[in-house]
């Protein structure tokens, strides 16, 4: 146990950020992470519980107070390497994790105050690692036996992750021409670094796993060639790549994105940086987000740091249900993103083909649905009308098609949504199992994660089994 | 990196390559495009395949260069790679019902080379195919033997007259069909103004038409709806649901403004490209 004093006091030790009113005009990692000091301080306000239920509100179970203890003495790297035991993409987590309904939220000294900082800490321990320690781990010894990989996103790359660390020899097969998935495409470079993402990729890379991208399962390949060419199972994250509209008039004019398509732009394609990259973007003066979650939010602040005047987010139910975590609607606040609450959009406007603004009605707060949230409820004769130049519609995500539409034996919800058994993620297929996004749709990095890590047991299981 | 292993100029603007690609030669159908890239930091730009070569695990592509990327693919010689070419995308174009039945297959301009790889099937499965090449001028004519050899009547238009008969595609089409000639298909493919003429030409007969949608794109999946457009009243993602699409229930009004929508960007992007080339002594643009 640790010798130093236990830090009673009930608040985080914070973190320090980029000022909002520079931040928001520019693409730099708005949460800067703890110095050593910090980090040691904070790590002495875990008491230390004797049932640490953070541990089993973690989808990849990390031993929090084993790390946490590591972090309080100084031995960063044993620190790291207990989160990396379980956890394939710490630095990752540690940035984009909603701790506040996982791990923090059972923390007991969250009954008195706030909960242990395990996010930060474990960024910190992660961060650390990475400037520090240069040396890859060993690579695993093989077994010889190949495991294919459909999608390159957190499902996939932990669920490879994982089956290297066993000893399988694993492909991983992305569509896109760098791999990362979401965590390229789609989080922004201010809240999740891709020269991050492309760090933990390559620690993959020196487990042994194999990257392919440009290759669409569905269309370069089939799942039954895969199987020919010698895999002997498949694990499919191929993520919630299909964007929803809300079918109101307007949806086709110019400068109406989905979330999907304009941070895409953004993030991946790096238009943030045209001309010197080929790939635009049109931001225009005052541009409308359409939604509350998370995705919302990153499109709002990019929007915000592409020199837009006027952001706003146009939600249609009131603050409390805004899905977003708390940590990023506070952020886009601080950086100008206006909040238009118990509103929700009836038409878009245009002329000659251009968004021009759009057509809002009030809504209110009735009855609760069936997800437990008062169902909003327009009301009659509110309709407004805002000037707009964009419009970004981020009301959610559906599972990307290409494969179910390609793989008929791949049995699908109506919704979209691979079926998989709940406990082994197995799909209809044999020799196939599904998991993250693809499954639940749109969802957290940390759920997906956790998917790729159940299904890395599953097909280890079966494989043994096969033999 | 995809390597290039031919290289052609067919005219002054385009040009002719054939990329390795052998996984995307064994499965690309025709109607079906890739996305290239040719470099880090380079846009996602759609191609329809212009044929493939199974032996020589080959995709052929054909492009005017006339944007920013275009121009730099255009830049590559034979030997040399681009940073990324991924495929078949897209539902292949549904021609085996036609076997045996009569199809006109248009192309306009560059869509010649679009249109050709569907000529060549169609002609192949036994369908009575007549071609409408249509052309701005002599010196952009592409593909004009190898069309010849696919189609059973080969009709050659340039806007000028500088060869074959002057005026549009359209104008032939016209002429066919009111001399009674009766056709199960019509494929059009090429400038948006071009299709949909064709389309309306078709539609008092209530011919069968198809045209290719060549709309802006970025991952080609159906992850971003970038390439949506109207069709029937419903919207539909070219990229998944198409390229090919029923051309009298494609709303083309709409289609054509979103494909202005970044015209801005491309025409500095043009010109920036353009200085790139430009000579310091007579002030020439270098044309490949």
């Amino acid at each position: 146990m640790n010798k130093k004093k236990r830090n009673m006091s009930n608040v985080k030790v914070s973190m320090p950020e980029q000022a909002p009113d520079v931040r928001n005009k520019n693409f730099s990692e708005v949460a800067l992470g703890y110095t050593e000091e910090m980090a040691q301080e904070e790590a002495l306000r875990c008491l230390h519980c004797k049932n640490h239920p953070c541990v089993s509100k973690c989808p990849v179970n990390v031993d929090i107070p084993g790390f946490i203890e590591k972090v309080a003495s100084g031995d960063y790297e044993q620190a790291y390497q207990i989160i990396a035991s379980t956890n394939s993409l710490p630095a990752i987590c540690g940035r984009v994790c909603p701790q506040e309904t996982q791990c923090e939220s059972t923390c007991i000294r969250g009954i008195k105050g706030e909960p242990v900082a395990i996010g930060r800490l474990e960024r910190f321990a992660a961060d650390w690692h990475l400037a520090n320690v240069k040396e890859q781990p060993p690579k695993p010894k093989t077994n010889g036996r190949r495991v294919a990989v459909i999608g390159s996103g957190p499902a996939g790359l932990t669920c490879a992750g994982d089956l290297a660390k066993m000893g399988y020899e694993v492909t991983v097969y992305e569509a896109f021409h760098v791999a990362g998935g979401v965590l390229m495409y789609g989080i922004p470079e201010f809240r999740l670094p891709k020269k991050l993402v492309q760090t933990e990729i390559d620690g993959l890379k020196a487990l042994g796993v194999e990257i392919v991208c440009n290759t669409v399962i569905g269309l370069t390949l089939s799942i039954e060639d895969l199987f020919e060419s010698g895999y002997e199972a498949i694990f499919i994250g191929s993520g919630a790549g299909l964007p929803r509209f809300m079918n109101i008039p307007g949806e086709n004019f110019n400068q109406v994105y989905s979330a999907n398509e304009f941070l895409t732009r953004v993030n991946l394609m790096q238009a943030w940086r045209w001309p010197e990259t080929s790939t635009p973007i049109n931001i225009g003066k005052r541009v409308a987000v359409v939604g509350g979650g998370n995705v919302a939010m990153d499109a709002a602040r990019c929007a915000k740091r592409l020199g837009a005047d006027e952001v706003m987010i146009v939600y249609r139910r009131s603050e409390e249900e805004l899905p977003a975590r708390q940590e990023e609607v506070e952020h886009a606040k601080h950086e100008g993103i206006i909040f238009n609450l118990l509103t929700n959009p009836t038409e878009i406007k245009g002329s000659e083909g251009w968004v021009t603004g759009m057509t809002c009605i009030r809504m209110e707060l009735g009855e609760p649905d069936a997800s437990g949230r008062r169902r909003p409820v327009p009301v009659e004769g509110s309709e407004f009308d805002i000037e707009l130049d964009t419009v970004i519609m981020a009301i959610g995500q559906s599972p990307n098609p290409l494969l179910r539409n390609t793989t008929e034996e791949l049995k699908c919800h109506s919704w979209g949504g691979i079926i998989v058994d709940e406990e082994t993620l197995a799909t209809s297929m044999p020799g196939v199992w599904a998991g993250g996004d693809a499954v639940t749709g749109a969802a957290t990095v940390i759920l997906a994660m956790g998917a790729g890590k159940t299904a890395a047991h599953s097909i280890d299981a079966y494989l043994k089994e096969k033999k | 990196m995809s390597k290039i292993l031919e290289k052609r100029q067919l005219t002054r603007e385009t040009v002719l390559m054939k990329i390795e690609a052998p996984l995307i030669a064994k499965k690309a159908l025709p109607g079906q495009f890739i996305i290239f890239r040719v470099e880090e930091g380079g846009e996602r730009v759609p191609l329809t395949i212009a044929g493939t070569d199974h032996t020589e695990g080959s995709v052929t592509i054909i492009f005017q260069m006339v944007g920013k990327s275009t121009m730099r693919l255009g830049a590559k010689e034979t030997g040399e790679s681009i940073a990324d070419f991924v495929g078949p995308f897209g539902k292949p174009s549904e021609l085996d019902p036609y076997k045996g039945k009569n199809v006109a297959v248009i192309g306009g301009g560059l869509g010649v080379a679009i249109a050709y790889p569907q000529a060549a099937y169609l002609h192949k499965i036994g369908a009575h195919v007549d071609v409408i090449a249509g052309y701005r001028s002599i010196d952009l004519i592409i593909l004009e033997d190898e069309l010849r050899s696919s189609s059973d009547n080969f009709y050659l238009i340039t806007d000028d007259g500088s060869s074959g008969r002057k005026g549009f595609v359209t104008d032939m089409l016209k002429e066919i069909l009111e001399q009674g000639k009766q056709y199960d298909l019509v494929i059009a493919i090429g400038p948006l103004v071009m299709m949909r003429a064709v389309a309306e030409m078709t539609r008092p007969y209530d011919i069968e038409t198809v045209v290719s949608m060549n709309t802006i794109m970025v991952d080609g999946t159906g992850m971003c709806g970038c390439c949506r457009l109207t069709v029937g009243g419903e919207t539909k993602f070219a990229c998944v649901d198409g390229p090919d699409f029923d051309a009298h229930k494609v709303d083309f009004e709409e289609a054509i403004r979103r494909s202005r929508a970044y015209v801005e960007q491309e025409n500095h992007d043009r010109k920036s490209e353009q200085e790139r080339h430009r000579c310091r002594l007579t002030g020439e643009v270098r044309h490949e």
